[in-house]
This record gives C-alpha cells, structure tokens and sequence, in this order.
C-alpha cells in the first residue's frame, strides 16, 4: 500500500512510502516507516487506544487519530490544519489550548460542594470525554477568518462547568465567551462530524447561546442588523 | 530557581503541582508531551474509597485488602494513610468538578473490582482517569502554574547528595537547559515498556525518572514486580478495563467454561488466563448476558475499544483477550513524606513505590495514590524547600549531558535500536513475565547484557536538530535497558513465588529470606544490591 506524506523541515515537501501491511491502522503504518523506513518521520503518539490524544492528523484534508483510523492506498496524510506545524506531522498545540484559559473553562469551586443527580450528571458526561486532540479545533471553519475565535473544544469545556451545579462561577463563564466565543460561531457543524468521541460543540455552542440569552446577551449580528431600520 | 520543580504531568504531577502552587511556593512541571498525554488519561475502572455509598464498607477493610494482595512487601502505616485518606482524597476530587458517575440518590457511584471485600471504586463511566486528569489539568491551567511542555528530563542535578535541579532536552529545539529548583518531585510514570509489544502502557512509559533517580543516588524498590492485566485485546494489546469482570463479565475458555474466579487478584487470574492460552485455548471475556443497556451506561470505552481495534461488538459476541504488562510495582524508594535517599528528590504515582502495592496492586488503588501521595509530596517538598540553603557552585551535569548528547548525535548507528526494542519486549514477556525460572531469567539477561555492550554501536539516524523523536526514542531505550537489568537480577534473585513474581522453579513463598522488598543503587556507576534480611 502506498501513502503520500506531506512533509515539513523548513519548508514543505511530499514523500511516497510503501507499506507492506494487511490492515493497519495508520499509526502501525506511520510506525513502519519509522523502524524500518525512514527514522525522521516525525510524529506524535502515545496511547493507540484512542484516549490520549497525542496522534492527530490529517488524512485527506479531514482530521483524524492516526490510532483510529485504518488507512487506505493513496491516502495523504499532512499536519493538522490551522496549527502551527513544528516538523513533518507534528504541530504546536500550546496556542489551541489557551483557548481554555481564555474562555476560563475549568471549575471554580463553591465553599460547600453541592450533591449531583444523576440527571445534571448526564448533563456533561459526554462532554467530559474530551480528549483535547484538537481535530474539532482543526475542522473549524472560522479559523480561517477569526484567529481569535475560543473554538469548539474551549467552548464544550465551557458547557461542561457550565452545567455544573458544583462550579461557582457560570455568570463570570458566560461573560467571558461573548467575544469571539458563541456568537462568532457560524453552527456549521463540521465540529461534531470529526469528533472522535463523538462531542457535538456545535450542539453545545447552541446551548451556551441559550444560556447567555437567559443572562440578558444577545447575538452581536442580530442587534447591528436591526439598529440598522 | 524553582521552589518545586515537578517532571511529568499526569495525575500525580499535577497534583503535586497544584497542591505546592496552594502555599505560595514558585512551581513548574515539565513535561515531555503535554499533560492531558499522560498515562493517566488511559485509567478505566474506578477510584477506591471506602465511602459505603453502595453496601457496607469502612477504610479498615479498604487497608486489609490492600495489605492482603501486597503480600508483605507493604508498610501497613502506609497503607493506613492512603486509605483513611481516601474519601477526603475523593471529596476534594468532586470539589473540582470530577464528573463521577452517580447513584439514584446523587451519591457518587461506585463498583467493586477484584481482590476487594466491596463495591469500593469511584468511577466515571469507564473514562475514570481521563475525566480526573483533565478536570486537574484545568485547575492547573486556572491556578497559572507553568508547564513547560516538550522538554525531556535527561539527568538530575545533584551536589553532595543534594538536589540542585535537573537537566532537560528542549524537544523542539534540541538545546539542553538547566532547570534549578530547590526540590524536584519525580512523576514520570512505570517502565512497561520494557515488555513492548506486551504492554497496555503508553509508548512514553520508558521508565525516565526511575533510571535518572537511580543514577542521581536513589534507591530503587521492587522493581522485578510488574503486574500483568488480566484482560488486553487479544491483537491490539489494548486494555479492557476491569470493571468488566466486575460488573459480571465471565472468561471462558474455548470449551465456553469458566476456568478461574474472574475477581481474584489480578496476578491469579492473569496465570491462569496465560495457562489456558498456552495450553492451546483461546480466552474469551464474555459480557453479552449484562445487557446493552447496562453496557451503554457503564462500559462504553469497552465496547468502542473493542469494536474499533478487535471488530467484534460486545453486546453480542465474544472479546478474545490475553494477559500483557500493565503497571509497573516497583519504582524509587521513598520514605514516609515521599522524599528519596537523595535530599530533595520526591516522588509520586507509579515511578515511585510507596510501599503500598507491594507484591501486587489492587485495581483502584493506582488513581488513589496518585492523588493521596501527590498532595502529601507537594506539601512536603515545599516544606523541604524552605530549608534549602541555595549552593553557588556550578555542578557538571550540564556539561555532561552536553556531550552526551553530542556523542549519540555522532553515532555509527551500526545496529538498529528499534529492532533490538522489539526483541527486548518478546523475550521479557516470555522469559520475566507471568511465569519466570532462573534458566529462562538468565537467557534474558544475557539478551540485556549483550545489547549494553552494543549500545555504542547504536544511535540514531535524524541528525536534524528540530523536534527529534529519534533520539528522544533512543535516550528513552537507554533508560529501559538500565532498568532491565536490575528487574532481571532481582526477579532472579528472588528464589521464590510472591504476588506478581511467580517462578515455577521455586512455587511456594519465602518468609524467612524474601518478606522484604528488594533493593538497588548505584555508587560510583556500580549497580549493587542489599542484601536480603
């Protein structure tokens, strides 16, 4: 089986391997070459497993896990989109994961933790699984426009504190994602198609919009829109 | 200078880091990834704690199970610690937002694993570790501790038994940086990959901070115990947690028989898995007659795991599984506020033995301790660093590393260091893995030896200074074959069957020679170890 690899060491090229294997998902392929073709092959892995999130990539111009994926002839396989890429398939995560800090997406506790049912524990379970791979931040079309926009995983992080009856800051979150945050979203829904865990930002996005609605905001496009009459 | 330099950012370093950063001390974690990479993130099946929120229990049965399945290579006073500490441990997690499974009446969740009297661990569906690592990864993004991400740990830096920092490899760049602190706490995870091909462990569990500590003037403990996970897939190698079989799920031999008591202590089940297959069986863990419903809820990483790298659906086949390495028992020696032999040098989580697993770890407890020994050894080490009488001296250690790396960067690469990887992880699963005698223990150490000799021989073939996984690989191979050695000549040493350590030419256990852990270290560069009481 032959695999194209988009390449980067001080600048781009573009390399064919061939892979004798039966199957394999593209980690054990970009394992193969490393051992037994080409030991500069960069790239990031850890788990194979599918939960750490180290081996991101793209295949084909959609972002994958390398580990999750069984690769095909011909396939190409290049960095992730909208990242800074440091060499070959290897990428700068560091500016992807400020979005965190940014959107203060982590629990600010209350001086007596309160009980969870088990219904608001549903409320963030799946959003919980996040394994801050970056493929939804990789797939998100704004990026192409806003560098600043908070992006799908910062945002369903967001929701998931959020939803928290333990956490003792939501009104401070909410406020902090109106710029750049849920408005600059265009709902597209690209986000939720890749996932690997099978998060919907998007669906969360349109939950947080719900809620700042509740807090007196409202959509910045709308409110330009009708000043306009 | 750092008050508390932490390396490695998983559950245990990052609780460290946040409970150091709680008192005002100047923190830093290095990692060689990033945090959210850790190890951690692949823990499955729960967090013990005596809470009772799901039948009857109380920490004394929670340390006598413990201390049962340690098998006298534990300190009770130890144990005693973690597990009264447990449910505050799990307080202060759903404090911060761990998204814990829940009972109907909201109380936190909790299931029972093997070699436990109750339904004692804490879970978070299946993704326990992951949801624990993230939700400490946010606080520690929240608190603004520094993580210096994509450094590799090559040495610590120590002057007259004193720790004056360590040296690190700027992955990106290739530099080499000295990183002074007046205490460092090591959580740089096991050394399983030391069965590689054979092991449920991330490809990073080489074993760093365990070599580098050892070579820094630590002791080292137990490290002949490595536990084998009764249940990986079968072809993937990929871990099926335990809360499987203790939610129900039976193993079966190719006659569909139960053949072992699937909650046994995992060492148990592990042999006798290992005896079926070699007896020409296949194993098979069965959990159809749970439902798809209960698997849904409880077991849904099972199920994907087991979909996406073996094809096969749970809710209605058969998952054929195989016992691999899984968690590395022994690690750096530590005393009772987690400090080395070396003044200054902490460690937590599993390149530690804290001398609560001993001769074999209960499912549960892994997660515990890292948060238990994590908040007491930042605690600790700023206790500690505010002692330090900061030394002026310039030690060699950047030097050295210097020129260390510019010898591997000279290399001849003669012999393939990736194929003697491969080789190393085949032969330790067959000759030091469930079933060990001295005649098979002995091919392996000349297999060791062998490659030790060669090491000179072998390098790397990037010679490019930006982001070189190749020599970062390799340096990470030289720290597993130090390691090899010492888990060989203990395991040989050790003439008897304990836990984890089973010889089949020595079945029975030794009380009055080898109730007590083994131990090495090195002086001048010559390993020695102590003699047994």
């Amino acid at each position: 089986m032959k695999i194209v690899i988009e390449r980067y060491l001080k600048e781009s090229y573009s390399q064919t391997f061939d892979v004798p294997l039966n199957s394999p998902t593209l980690l054990e392929a970009l394992n193969y070459i490393k051992e037994n073709i080409d030991r500069s092959l960069t790239f990031s892995s850890g788990c194979r497993s599918s939960v750490c999130g180290s081996c991101s990539i793209s295949v084909n111009g959609t972002p994958k896990l390398a580990c999750a994926y069984k690769v095909q002839d011909s396939d190409t396989i290049s960095p992730m989109r909208y990242f800074k890429v440091l060499k070959d398939l290897v990428v700068d995560h560091q500016n992807a994961q400020r979005t965190i800090i940014d959107s203060k997406s982590y629990s600010t506790p209350l001086e007596l933790t309160p009980n969870v049912s088990q219904k608001q524990e549903k409320l963030n379970e799946l959003q919980s699984d996040c394994i801050l791979c970056g493929v939804c931040y990789s797939a998100c079309p704004v990026y192409e426009t806003n560098e600043e926009f908070l992006g799908p995983f910062a945002l369903t992080r967001s929701w998931r504190y959020v939803s928290d009856p333990r956490d003792g800051a939501q009104k401070e979150k909410i406020d902090t994602i109106q710029n750049s945050g849920v408005w600059d979203c265009t709902l597209c829904g690209e986000c939720s198609l890749v996932c690997p865990q099978g998060i919907s930002s998007k669906d969360d996005i349109i939950k947080l919009r719900t809620k700042s609605t509740q807090a007196g905001y409202s959509d910045p496009s709308v409110t330009s829109f009708t000043s306009m009459f | 200078m750092y008050d508390v330099l932490i390396v490695g950012a998983g559950g245990a370093g990052l609780t460290a880091a946040l409970s150091a950063a709680k008192s005002g001390a100047k923190v830093a974690i290095i990692s060689k990834s990033y945090p959210t990479r850790a190890q951690t993130s692949m823990a499955q099946g729960g967090i013990n704690a005596a809470l009772a929120n799901n039948g009857e229990d109380d920490t004394q049965s929670h340390a006598d199970d413990t201390f049962k399945s340690a098998n006298s290579l534990a300190n009770r006073d130890f144990i005693d610690k973690l597990c009264n500490s447990a449910p505050d441990a799990i307080a202060w997690l759903d404090s911060i937002g761990v998204p814990f499974s829940r009972t109907a009446d909201g109380k936190i969740a909790q299931r029972r694993l093997g070699g436990a009297c109750a339904a004692r661990a804490a879970y978070a569906q299946d993704f326990t570790g992951l949801k624990i690592l993230h939700t400490l990864y946010d606080q520690v993004l929240k608190a603004d501790i520094e993580i210096i991400n994509e450094h590799y740990m090559l040495n610590i830096d120590v002057k007259d038994n004193i720790v004056q920092g360590i040296s690190a490899l700027d992955i990106r760049s290739t530099q080499i940086r000295t990183i002074r602190a007046k205490s460092v706490i090591l959580a740089t995870g096991g050394y399983s990959q030391l069965y590689h091909g054979y092991t449920t462990n991330s490809s990073g569990t080489t074993g760093d901070g365990i070599a580098a500590a050892l070579r820094a003037g630590a002791n080292l403990s137990n490290i002949e115990f490595m536990q084998f996970h009764p249940t990986a897939l079968k072809n993937s190698k990929i871990l099926i947690s335990e809360s499987a079989r203790g939610a129900g799920g039976y193993l079966l031999n190719s006659k569909l028989e139960r053949f072992t008591d699937e909650l046994a202590a995992r060492d148990k089940v592990a042999r006798a898995i290992l005896k079926e297959i070699d007896s020409g069986q296949e194993v098979w863990l069965d959990i159809r007659h749970l439902g798809e419903e209960y698997i849904e809820e409880n077991l849904p990483q099972e199920r994907k795991l087991a979909k996406l790298y073996e094809h096969i659906d749970p809710v209605n086949e058969l998952i054929p599984i195989m016992p691999i390495a899984h968690y590395s028992m022994g690690g750096i020696e530590v005393d009772e506020n987690g400090m080395s032999a070396v003044n200054g040098l902490f460690a937590c989580g599993e390149c530690s033995d804290h001398k609560v697993h001993g001769a074999n770890r209960l499912g549960g407890n892994s997660l515990l301790e890292l948060i238990v020994f994590g908040r007491e050894s930042g605690k600790n080490a700023v206790t500690y660093s505010k002692r330090y009488k900061e030394s002026i001296e310039r030690t060699e250690q950047l030097d050295s590393d210097i020129s260390l790396i510019d010898t591997i960067f000279n290399s001849v690469n003669k012999i393939d260091f990736y194929e003697k990887r491969t080789q190393l992880g085949k032969i330790f699963y067959k000759n030091a893995g469930l079933f060990r005698n001295e005649n098979g223990l002995k091919i392996a150490l000349e297999s060791v030896k062998k490659i030790q000799e060669e090491l000179n021989l072998m390098g790397i073939e990037d010679k490019s200074k930006n982001y070189n996984t190749n020599l970062v690989e390799f340096i990470e191979f030289t720290n597993l074959i130090e390691l090899a050695q010492i888990l060989l000549l203990g395991a040989i040493e050790r003439k008897e069957s304990r836990g984890a350590h089973y010889r089949d030419d020595y079945l029975e256990k030794n009380d009055a020679i080898f109730a007590t852990p083994t131990i090495s270290y090195k002086t001048n560069g010559e390993l020695l170890f102590k003699e047994y009481l």
